[in-house]
């Protein structure tokens, strides 16, 4: 009997073979897990966009919300702004950061595609962006009204993220927040 | 002529190589911080670009880290610091040497492990297939082997 089970092998070998690479092809390997989750979101002191004064991570909590990081040089960028302005319509609370871009520019951008943040904080150097582990954008934490990272989406945030991920767990933090 | 232009034009592309790897040059104020930081930023990794180190990468996320590396060793930080640091945001993933946890155990331990698993299964063939041979060839009995003459005499003879 043995040998006969031994000619299976091969045919055992191919289906957990199958098996890994099915499972290879919806995994993205761009997507790193941050260091981040579960830890709070780090101090900084940084200037608003189109405001005097600086905002501190103090400023960001209270409510649960989501922190966008975002730029004009950004391509995908421009894709999932108005998706950002369904979700602020809805009632989200988003902030933005503003990753090493220029003022100038960004202002234009929030003027004529509409601004869905409450306010934005200006990351000129990516110093805020290497404290949170950002190594491109689009990216967009999940933060609860503690200031505690819950979650970090890289890449565009439309409605199927949204919907799957985001949503149950802001609605987790901030019940009937966001429908 | 073309030869001459071909050979030009390879030369051209082997001279410009160099020139567009160096990315930018920092000021070290000693030769020991170089080195570190040379050795620093190729064990460091590009998150973005994920299959390259920061040293070779001209990601703006590689610039701004090689940026802060040389910042945080003309501020006299040590290695350890300056890993931990950078493992803090970007998790162990930026260290091409990630070091031994939990959830990196698997990375260091299954090579040993497969080469392990490889020598044993090659060992057990190898034993089966020498026993097989002796085997065969002594235990024949008298009768077998007597059968075992007159199939080659008739091979033999057929040929």
């Amino acid at each position: 009997m043995a040998p006969r089970l031994k000619l299976f092998a091969p045919l055992l070998l191919f289906a957990v073979l199958a098996l890994f690479l099915f499972r290879g092809l919806e995994l993205d390997p761009q997507a790193l897990p941050s260091a981040l989750i579960d830890r709070p979101l780090p101090e900084f002191t940084l200037p608003g966009l189109g405001e005097e004064r600086d905002i501190t991570r103090g400023d960001l909590l209270g409510e649960a919300a989501l922190l966008n990081v975002w730029a004009t040089w950004c391509v995908s960028c421009r894709v999932e702004h108005p998706y950002l302005k369904q979700l602020a319509e809805r009632g989200v609370v988003i902030y933005g950061i503003n990753y090493k871009d220029e003022d100038a520019d960004a202002l234009r951008w929030l003027q004529e595609l509409g601004d869905p943040y409450r306010a934005n904080v200006v990351d000129r150097d990516g110093t805020l962006g290497i404290d949170l582990g950002v190594y491109g954008a689009p990216e967009t934490y999940l933060v609860d009204a503690q200031g505690i990272i819950r979650y970090r989406h890289v890449g565009v945030v439309d409605e199927r993220v949204w919907q799957t991920i985001l949503q149950p767990l802001y609605q987790e933090l901030e019940p009937g927040g966001g429908g | 002529m073309s030869k001459l232009w071909c050979a030009l034009l390879l030369l051209a592309c082997v001279a410009t190589g160099p020139a567009l790897a160096v990315i930018e040059t920092y000021e070290f104020s000693s030769p020991e911080l170089e080195e570190r930081y040379q050795q620093l930023s190729a064990e460091l990794r590009c998150p973005k670009c994920q299959n390259q180190n920061i040293a070779d990468s001209n990601a703006p996320i590689s610039k701004d880290l090689r940026r802060l590396l040389h910042q945080q060793l003309e501020a006299g930080a040590s290695d350890a610091e300056i890993l931990d640091y950078m493992v803090a945001r970007y998790g162990e993933f930026v260290r091409y040497r990630p070091s031994f946890t939990g959830a990196t155990a698997a990375l260091w331990v299954a090579p040993v492990l497969l080469l392990g698993a490889a020598i044993l299964v090659a060992l057990l063939v190898l034993r089966s297939r020498r026993g097989e041979r002796t085997g065969s060839s002594a235990d024949l009995s008298a009768d077998e082997e007597a059968q075992l003459q007159t199939m080659l005499h008739k091979t033999e003879r057929d040929s």
